[in-house]
């Protein structure tokens, strides 16, 4: 079986750009040495990693290089940024996030709740996955330690309004983090110019390698290390640093950043061609999220009537990559919690199907998708029980529910 | 991506006797509202020999529900209801190669299905008593609904006695701290509910977790909970081996099984239940489960408990099969 591949799941994670690699290489081989050492071995590497700092520094419009704390990716960023803000600041316990984070913020929160007896607000959204404002600002006081809202969400790319959210936070003296997972590398970030105290990156998300990230400390953050253990990144991330990765994720950013003003509009193009020929030719799908503030790169598709993995099983066979909002891809038997908050109803939720681009894919991929999925959909909604000829058998079909 | 057989594979990609059966004369309609499943079966019942003529399903879900709701179709052309029924979701899992664990929930629908179609056809009420939850130990299958409902009717205090109910937790225990979790919760209610009490709820990390991971205990059988269960150390390869080895003949075997199942009676009619021996073919033990049995959300376990005692004490690859009537 010889099908072109087509990858379009890069939300997930990316393909490490080969100059990227090429520059990772030495890091394993001659340059091994350990940066905190005093020889020649390791000074070489040192100058590296801060020139890959500045590169990082340079993408995310820092004010210092310093601001940038390497760690092994989203996850412990988000982690660390919690856990420091309930500790530096002792007289505030309560932290406020939203109902559509990545599970990295939602079980560190349901942890630190049942660990160190914080309070947490989730805020809800509407429709679209926009959040809910006026829950938020009700939410705030002073005993509110941290906000954590994503820059964009990883299932339908809504974009938050990440300096309204950040500046209300520091009207309340409470400490602002931004999980920027997925917007780092797609969308302009300028921490000079956004009150953001703390954000979280991931090196496998913009085309660098796996196992490396970083979280952007404001100067000034009081912060407490989450690893205890040596003096690495100004005390606040114990452990010897990744060298490969951090080189790799200073390449990485340097090429996302030279990029960015190009590539958004050709990928927001392409996207945008999938989903307006999709919608055309399939009945009874629509697009989730906000149509007005979202990623370049993401759509996200909810086919009625039929399920998620069936799709992904058959556009797989035709070789293309693409992911689901779906239960049964996850193993939780539930449709994931970001397409419940929006309150889509569970027979679209779990035909959700999210395409994610990156500078790598083509017209001919828009091509290809367009090809063999008005076929795949027509294939299962043929199997559906929902479904009788060519629209949704309302009424008929009434299962008795477990 | 799941690890799915080449038969599942090939009856997602290939799913024979998929759409609308419209001289269908028993229909079953069920589903899953969590998971998102739902499943039409659709019969045609010759009403001279209730023989099922022809099959087609219409199924919403996953590649796995598709291929299960297929193969379930396959599996009962040319069956009597009466054959039909005895089908279980696990022979649709054998059929197809077996499933992740995950994903046998598909092969419980199917079984749902086929159970709904058949009263369809009799003019039965069908009631469905299937609950689900998270799958907390994916080596056994055990999901919340199940772990709490047993946790619930034994009264169960320890996360061994689960083990021993259940076999959550009993493989890989990597779930360990996940079945404490219901455990706790579920304990922490029937306390409220003056089931237990207070002293002897189990109260999460107040056991070493470390030693809980199973060793050999020839000497000592844990405690039961309650005086008319005596627990199954099904881990214990000492109390297997020490077992009598018995040579039977067909009548000594019959025999055996016969005076089993008479020790377990008792034990099901004090929860108001009752079991009796329909058939014995070969190692294959016909049960009938009877009084509140039937329709009891752990008959499955009952079913389970009642083989195991079996094969520990007749050394004999014995299949407890439940059967709905006397005879056929």
């Amino acid at each position: 079986m010889s099908v072109r591949p087509v990858y379009l799941d890069n939300n997930a994670t990316t393909r490490v750009d080969p100059r990227v690699v090429e520059a990772m290489l030495p890091y394993f081989t001659e340059q091994f040495g350990n940066p905190s050492s005093m020889h020649a071995f390791g000074a070489k590497v040192g100058g590296s990693v801060r020139e890959a700092r500045e590169k990082l520094q340079a993408l995310l419009g820092a004010a210092h290089d310093h601001e940038i704390v390497f760690t092994s990716g989203g996850t412990e960023s988000d982690n660390a940024a919690l856990i420091s803000a309930l500790e530096a600041n002792p007289l505030r316990a309560e932290i406020i996030t939203s109902v559509v984070e990545h599970p990295a913020i939602l079980s560190a929160c349901e942890h630190l709740a049942k660990t160190r007896g914080a309070k947490v607000h989730h805020i809800g959204v509407d429709a679209h996955g926009r959040l809910d404002i006026e829950a938020y600002r009700k939410a705030l006081s002073d005993k509110t330690a941290i906000v954590s809202f994503m820059w964009a969400n990883n299932e339908t790319g809504t974009i938050n309004p990440i300096s309204e959210l950040a500046g209300l936070a520091k009207d309340a003296g409470a400490l602002f983090h931004t999980d920027a997972v997925q917007a780092v590398g797609k969308i302009p970030i300028d921490l000079r110019n956004t009150p953001v105290d703390m954000l979280s990156l991931s090196g496998h998300k913009l085309h660098g390698p796996k196992g490396i990230g970083a979280l952007y400390v404001r100067r000034g953050t009081r912060f407490k290390s989450m690893l205890k253990g040596g003096h690495q990144e100004r005390g606040r991330r114990a452990g010897t640093e990744n060298t490969p990765g951090i080189i790799g994720l200073g390449v990485a950013a340097e090429i996302a950043h030279q990029n960015l003003e190009s590539d958004m509009p050709r990928i927001a193009a392409l996207r945008d061609r999938l989903e307006k020929s999709l919608l055309q030719r399939v009945g009874n799908a629509f697009v989730t999220g906000d149509p007005h503030a979202r990623l370049p790169n993401t759509t996200s598709i909810a086919f009625e009537y039929i399920e998620g993995e069936a799709i992904l099983l058959l556009l797989n066979r035709a070789g293309i990559a693409a992911s689901s909002g779906s239960a049964c891809t996850s193993g939780s038997l539930e449709p994931s919690h970001v397409m419940r908050a929006m309150g889509i109803p569970y027979t679209a939720a779990h035909g959700a199907i999210r395409f994610s681009f990156s500078r790598e894919n083509t017209k001919e991929d828009v091509d290809q998708v367009l090809e063999v999925m008005p076929d795949i959909i027509a294939r299962l909604r043929e199997l559906s029980p929902f479904w009788s000829g060519e629209g949704p058998s309302t009424g008929a079909f009434q299962p008795t529910y477990a | 991506m799941w690890d799915y057989t080449d038969k599942v594979k090939e009856y997602f990609f290939e799913p024979k006797n998929a759409g609308v059966l419209s001289d269908a004369n028993a229909i079953g309609e069920v589903g899953a509202i969590a998971c998102g499943d739902a499943l039409k079966l659709m019969l045609k019942v010759d009403p001279g020999t209730e023989r099922i003529e022809n099959a087609k399903f219409q199924t919403f879900g996953c590649g796995s529900a598709i291929a299960s709701s297929s193969a379930l179709t396959e599996l009962v052309i040319g069956k009597t209801l009466d054959e039909a029924l005895k089908l279980t979701n696990a022979d649709i899992a054998d059929f197809l190669g077996g499933l992740p664990p995950e994903k046998m929930h598909c092969s419980v629908m199917g079984y749902e299905a086929l159970q709904a179609a058949v009263a369809n056809y009799r003019g039965e009420e069908w009631a469905d008593d299937h609950e689900e939850g998270a799958l907390i130990c994916k080596c056994f299958g055990v999901d919340e609904g199940m772990l709490e409902t047993a946790i619930r009717v034994n009264k169960l205090t320890t996360l061994e006695m689960v083990t021993f109910y259940t076999k959550a937790g009993g493989s890989c225990a990597t779930c360990l701290e996940a079945i404490e979790g219901v455990l706790a919760r579920s304990n922490e209610k029937m306390v409220a509910e003056g089931i237990i009490p207070a002293e002897a709820a189990f109260v999460a990390g107040q056991v070493e977790v470390s030693g809980v991971i199973r060793k050999p205990q020839a000497a000592k059988a844990p405690a039961p909970v309650s005086d008319d269960f005596v627990p199954l150390d099904i881990f214990n390869e000492e109390i297997r081996a020490a077992a009598p080895q018995p040579k039977l003949t067909t009548f000594q075997r019959i025999k055996l099984i016969e005076d089993v199942i008479e020790e377990v009676r008792p034990a099901l009619q004090r929860d108001g239940g009752d079991c009796e021996l329909v058939d014995v073919d070969g190692n294959n033990v016909m049960l009938k489960l009877t009084g509140a049995c039937i329709n009891c959300q752990l008959s499955a376990m009952t079913v389970a408990g009642v083989q195991e005692r079996l094969v520990e004490r007749t050394r004999l690859p014995i299949r407890v099969i439940p059967v709905k009537a006397p005879g056929h």
